[in-house]
């Protein structure tokens, strides 16, 4: 019998027998009744569906729909029942809300509530960047901007605290999973805590699928309704989630979350960190991992082109064997990596230093959107002449790549405006890129070179940031 | 005085709890079966064969409903009865849905219903504009013409002339709640609808006629929706009528919710059209005549294409007195979604056409499009009667169309829908003018416009928004800045408020007074967002001189007040508002006659107000004399009726009064663009809009910032995207993008005109649901201000403004291409 064990609203609950696919969203709401929290997409990019889930680590806000039951083992899980007091006392962004008027229809705002209300006992005021992921339509944000910035100042209700206060690292008893021989039938949501664990799991299960944040294969149950089996839930999994200086490198584990890699990395490099901002939302950046975001193959994940770009080095891991290759050799073609049954990605190491690197995303919009393309762009110069040239993008081909033709026309030559026009007619050469719904082939092409243009202007010192202009 | 008051909405509370409850949020016994469409994967053909059987043996289905299952196909449509519930055979456009599973989860219903092995003749669909034109392929004979005076004459003899083309997209409404039904079997075959919709009283009708019960056997009842913006005017019917179908078969209740990407692709959406224009100008840039062309982009079914489009052509006009015009309107059938009513419902898209026209006359002319703008306003006529009576052209209306038992009466669909049912001729051209009297402004539809405030609001915007100031330091800016470039636009808005189907303007109220002094509300208008229950409440409230907190706000139900008009057309308190106030005056008559009676005096001396009722000298609390008027057996119970005056159209002929008045508003806005990529963002929005003597100005204020953010994503981010298969590629948040909080204006002055409406409204207050969307007209015209800062040419923008579209009009107007 498969068993997890959680906080809910300040109570323990037990929960047996349910699907390891099973969303916390359909479970609140189908299971429990608790129907304040939303569904307005089932696939992660509405916020309605905001929860705020608590662990050692801190609390966070979080899409319930793409969220798996297993994943909350041993965690603290609060929802818009309980942002109030045990008395009904309104929290502070409750009131706010009332007061400025921030629901209209109303239905966005229980996820807007958690959000809030997690930002607030976070101490964050970056609320543009809080509520990217909550999505509402008849307001225009005003209010709740004006609600989320009068609600600052007032203290956190002591209930509000209780989570990290109840919380136990191991409230679970009995619902980690053990490391099984392949010959066992696969047990429903595997859970290693090491990642020995894991090798030795996923060599005898190679085609079992691999669950970290789950941004990703949450939409293969809600949207492709597809059956998940046998899966292994790797949030236990702490020695994939270190961030290790190594002076000239940096280690970066798979299982480092997108919040945490922007927190760690946006100080050194700026622009990257500006990318990672924008990395689609709050909810997703604190689901999300580094190693999901590579391993998923996607052509227009942001952190591949900028990890290309700095030029690092992938980490993979089957049984005990490891190996390492450039990034950019990993992507084969459209969703095929080099990456053998079994074998998962462990960690990825990139250089400390690249103070020219700059990251370039175009989507159709600014905050919570999927790339079109994104352009990142890495040169070094010595006495004016570029020596080193490291340009990648995603959304420009089948997979992460590199402008080749590109980079070697630069080396040698000075970084000038004439020469970045000289050398963007070769992106033709380097890229052949595809319409969809989120650009043209011609549009794509064209900003790409323009992203070289942009670069140019940029270590120039010239304003190229319409996010930068103020009125 | 209530009315006036920022009191916050009546459910802010539940809404920040996640106590309030929507459709999906209602407890069901725990047999109720939960429903899916299986949808269609081509645009257009037959479907040769459909074999369900692996659907019906998937886990947890109870039962699926292909077309062979009924003797006939139950009806969706809110006009013209081209909507089956599922398809009868015909494929018309890519996710139609084909047959219905009923299940024990809502999970369970949706595996089963991708089951089917589906078999299709598939045939060439119409997708495009081009395609439609092409195959003659409409609703309708023909175009819709209207003229007025001679447009051609007028452009061609012009000094100045210039024509051009110009692509609206569409809008998909992405309200935060999809679209949701339950339906509970009552006894003797009676249902009870729960429905997420702005028309309670149509779904009553469709899903009575579906199931051919009497609407008495019907009650629907709506206490809220998580959003509808017109989205949830007619597509919900679908979803009702199934839930009352399998209710009905099953004896088991039924709910039904889409997912939001079948949501996204089953249902319609904004009308998308094409705007072709001409027009001929003096050196002032004052327009002699124009001509449009509008071919709108319907969709598969008739739905409300024909008052949408119809309103396009009444707000070809907005702010600009046109003598001589011709607008011809054609109305497009293609096999994709069938298009659908959107917050403005064609005001919009009739709008940004005549803006554009304004924009691009300035830039012939080498003249600030303001100036362009303002010269060509209606003359202000403030507080000056017109000659001729207007009763009289009140009196002259045409009787209501034939009544037939197949006609939807309750729809803005239903007088296109009804055979022989076009109205009878209005008055010719001639009378009209001698009526409104020679000289006279009118419209292109000949309304005399006697209440134009545009001079005085856009003036006083321009003051406050420091407009001059900013054009300058603007121009400035750019001439230092290589990449980036800046611009500002100020476009006003007036909209016409009345449903364009005289019938619909009438609504029903029904107040209770218990022998306690509380006070039961309902009436006829539903719950978006918007605030209506809370503004009628103020209302009531101040009719018996108690606080708002004492009037308790009940669900729209079709069992209390009937016959409704769908809440829509930005009419929900000007209608529900007068219906309230009548129920509440007839109580408070009663019992100010039985209180005057106790003391000897005429009811008049009796005063309600701060929660007591005053009279000769003495002071009593509201509930005493609830309590004692009931113990006197004085009726504490009464109906309201609103039915609005003035109003007279003929839509054939394009002539009449519409609209009991006209809503204003103006808006700057500043953007800055990308040079290099195109992207663009809004910098700061000054919005002054006209609400009248406003019932409530913190939920107006509301309506003004969501509706200006909601237009500004219309035409900058919101681009819906089909495959040349007719396949919706934009279907979810995922690849549809909607503004999000960093969207909105980084300095955001939204301010009331805050005067009276001189027509006589519930406290000479405006409406306020639509107008406002409009506001974001400035938003695409400030793109093309900053796009013309980086060359000679037109930027000639089309809509949406996304990234790419505003990049190619920088190459266009530096002639690159």
């Amino acid at each position: 019998m498969s068993q997890i064990a959680f906080h809910l609203n300040g109570a323990p609950v037990r929960v047996s027998d349910e699907a390891p696919d099973r969303t916390l969203l359909d479970w609140l709401r189908e299971t429990r009744g608790l129907t304040g929290t939303k569904e307005g997409c089932n696939e992660g990019d509405c916020g309605a569906c905001t929860v705020m889930v608590t662990d050692a680590t801190g609390s966070r806000a979080l899409n319930a729909c793409i969220l798996f039951l297993p994943q909350l083992d041993g965690k603290a899980v609060r929802t818009v029942e309980g942002i109030a007091g045990p008395e009904g006392q309104p929290h502070p962004v409750q009131q706010a809300m009332i007061d400025h008027h921030g629901a209209q229809c109303g239905f966005c705002t229980p996820g807007f509530i958690v959000s809030m209300a997690t930002a607030h006992l976070n101490g964050a005021t970056d609320h543009d960047d809080q509520l990217a992921g909550n999505l509402c339509r008849c307001t225009g944000y005003a209010p709740i901007i004006r609600a989320a910035q009068a609600a600052e100042t007032a203290p956190v209700p002591d209930w509000m605290k209780t989570d990290r206060d109840i919380f136990r690292p191991q409230i679970s008893q009995g619902g980690e999973g053990e490391a099984r021989g392949g010959a066992e039938p696969p047990l429903p949501g595997f859970r290693p805590r090491t990642s020995d664990e894991l090798a030795a799991w996923y060599q005898a299960n190679p085609e079992a699928t691999l669950i970290a944040g789950a941004t990703d294969v949450g939409l293969w149950v809600t949207k492709q309704l597809r059956a998940l089996s046998p899966v292994a839930f790797l949030s236990g999994v702490t020695d994939l989630q270190q961030i290790e200086d190594q002076g000239d490198t940096i280690r970066i584990g798979a299982g480092v979350t997108i919040a945490a890699l922007r927190h760690a990395l946006a100080p050194r490099f700026p622009s990257l960190g500006e990318l990672l901002r924008r990395y689609s939302s709050e909810q997703v950046r604190n689901a999300a991992t580094i190693g999901g975001n590579i391993a998923n193959g996607s052509p227009i994940g942001d952190g591949p082109p900028a990890l290309i770009a700095l030029g690092a080095v992938l980490h993979l891991r089957r049984g005990d064997v490891r190996r390492k290759m450039a990034l950019e050799d990993f992507f084969i073609e459209y969703r095929k990596q080099d990456r053998q049954p079994g074998e998962f990605v462990e960690a990825v190491t990139i250089p400390a230093y690249a103070p020219d690197l700059r990251c370039y995303k175009l989507s159709k919009r600014f905050d919570q959107d999927i790339s079109a393309v994104c352009g990142c762009f890495n040169l070094e110069t010595v006495d004016g002449v570029i020596t080193s040239a490291r340009i990648a993008f995603g959304g420009m081909a089948g997979t992460p790549k590199r402008a080749a033709a590109v980079e070697a026309t630069l080396i040698g030559k000075p970084m000038t405006p004439e020469m970045a026009d000289a050398a963007a007619a070769l992106m033709a050469q380097d890229f052949t890129p595809l319409s969809d719904m989120r650009a043209s082939s011609a549009y794509r092409l064209q900003t790409a070179q323009n992203m070289l243009r942009r670069y140019v202007h940029d270590l120039a010192g010239v304003p190229v940031s319409v996010l930068e202009v103020r009125a | 005085m209530s009315m006036g008051k920022s009191l916050p909405h009546d459910a802010a509370p539940l809404h920040v709890t996640g106590q309030a409850r929507y459709v999906d949020d209602i407890p069901l016994p725990g047999n109720a079966l939960h429903l899916a469409f299986g949808l269609s994967t081509i645009a257009h053909g037959d479907v040769t064969a459909l074999d369900l059987s692996a659907v019906r043996a998937a886990p947890g289905v109870v039962a699926v409903y292909g077309p062979d299952d009924f003797d006939e196909v139950p009806d969706c449509s809110p006009s013209a009865h081209d909507e089956p519930l599922i398809s009868t055979g015909a494929v018309f456009y890519l996710g139609m849905p084909l047959f219905l599973v009923a299940a024990t989860s809502h999970l369970a219903a949706r595996k089963a219903a991708r089951l089917a092995k589906v078999s299709y003749d598939e045939r060439p669909a119409l997708l495009t504009v081009d395609d439609a034109l092409a195959a003659n392929s409409r609703f309708e004979d023909g175009p819709v013409i209207w003229t007025k005076g001679d447009a051609a004459r007028a452009i061609d003899t012009a000094p100045h002339k210039v024509e051009g083309r110009f692509e609206v997209g569409g809008q998909e409404h992405f309200y935060l709640e999809g679209q949701v039904a339950a339906c509970l079997p009552l006894e003797g075959g009676d249902l009870l609808v729960h429905s997420s919709t702005q028309h309670p009283s149509e779904i009553q009708h469709k899903v009575a006629h579906a199931l051919h019960l009497p609407m008495s056997a019907v009650r629907v009842e709506v206490r809220r929706m998580g959003g509808g913006f017109g989205g949830k005017e007619s597509q919900g019917n679908a979803l009702a009528i199934a839930c009352a179908v399998v209710a009905t078969r099953t004896g088991r209740p039924a709910k039904m919710r889409y997912d939001r990407d079948d949501d996204m692709m089953i249902t319609g959406k904004r009308h998308d059209l094409r705007i072709l224009y001409r027009a001929g100008f003096d050196a002032q840039g004052k327009l002699t005549g124009v001509e449009f062309t509008h071919l709108f982009r319907c969709g598969w079914a008739q739905d409300l294409s024909l008052p949408v489009a119809d309103r396009a052509m009444l707000h070809a006009d907005n702010c600009y007195h046109l003598p001589d015009i011709r607008i011809e309107s054609h109305r497009l059938k293609t096999h994709t979604q069938s298009a659908t009513a959107f917050r403005g419902f064609g005001g919009p898209q009739g709008m940004v056409g005549i803006e554009r026209v304004m924009d691009h006359v300035a830039h012939v002319l080498g003249r600030d499009p303001l100036e362009v703008r303002r010269v060509n306003f209606y003359a202000a006529m403030v507080g000056e009667a017109l000659p001729g009576d207007r009763a009289d052209v009140a009196e002259s209306a045409p009787d209501r169309p034939p009544v037939d038992d197949e006609i939807d009466l309750t729809s803005r669909g239903a007088l296109a829908a009804a055979p022989g049912g076009a109205s009878p001729p209005g008055p010719p051209e001639d009378i009209f003018r001698q009526k409104m009297g020679a000289g006279k402004q009118t419209t292109p539809f000949f309304m005399p416009v006697e209440d134009f405030i545009g001079h005085e609001l856009v003036a006083a915007l321009v003051q406050s928004s420091d407009y001059a100031a900013r054009r300058a330091a603007i121009a400035a800016w750019n001439a230092t800045s290589p990449v980036l470039k800046r611009g500002i636009a100020l476009t006003p808005v007036k909209f016409g408020i009345s449903f364009t189907l005289t019938h619909l303007n009438q609504a029903g109220a029904l107040v209770h007074v218990y022998q306690d002094g509380s006070i039961h509300l309902n009436h006829g208008g539903t719950e978006m967002g918007q605030g209506l229950f809370q503004k009628v409440a103020q209302v009531a409230a101040g009719v018996f001189g108690v606080d708002p907190g004492q009037v308790k706000i009940t669900a729209t139900d079709t069992a209390k007040v009937p016959n409704t008009s769908a809440t829509a057309a930005s009419s929900g308190s000007d209608l529900n508002g007068m219906a309230a106030q009548a129920a509440c005056v007839t109580i408070r008559d009663r019992m100010a006659a039985f209180v005057a009676g106790k003391h000897q005096v005429k009811p008049e001396a009796v005063r309600f107000e701060d929660g007591m009722v005053k009279v000769a000298g003495e002071v009593y609390d509201f509930a005493r004399v609830a309590m004692w008027a009931y113990q006197a057996r004085v009726s504490l119970s009464s109906t309201g009726f609103y039915a609005t005056p003035k109003l007279q159209w003929d839509r054939k002929a394009g002539k009449g009064r519409p609209f009991l008045y006209f809503a204003y508003g103006a808006a700057v806005t500043e953007v800055v663009i990308d040079t290099l990529t195109g992207e663009n963002r809004i910098l700061r929005a000054d919005l002054l809009h006209d609400t009248g003597n406003s019932l409530n100005p913190a939920l107006d204020i509301g309506q003004i910032e969501g509706a200006y953010v909601q237009g500004a994503g219309w035409l900058t981010t919101e681009e819906l995207v089909w495959d040349g298969k007719g396949r919706l590629t934009t279907h979810a948040p995922s690849t549809y993008k909607i503004p999000a909080c960093s969207d909105r204006p980084d300095v955001f002055n939204v301010a009331l005109w805050g005067r009276p409406n001189r027509e006589e409204t519930v406290g000479r207050s405006k409406a306020v649901g639509e107008p406002p969307f409009m506001l974001g007209i400035s938003a695409l015209y400030a793109l093309s201000d900053a796009v013309a800062a980086c060359g000679p040419g037109y930027p000639a923008l089309d809509a949406p403004a996304t990234a790419e579209r505003v990049l190619a009009a920088v190459g266009r107007v530096r002639g690159d291409v």
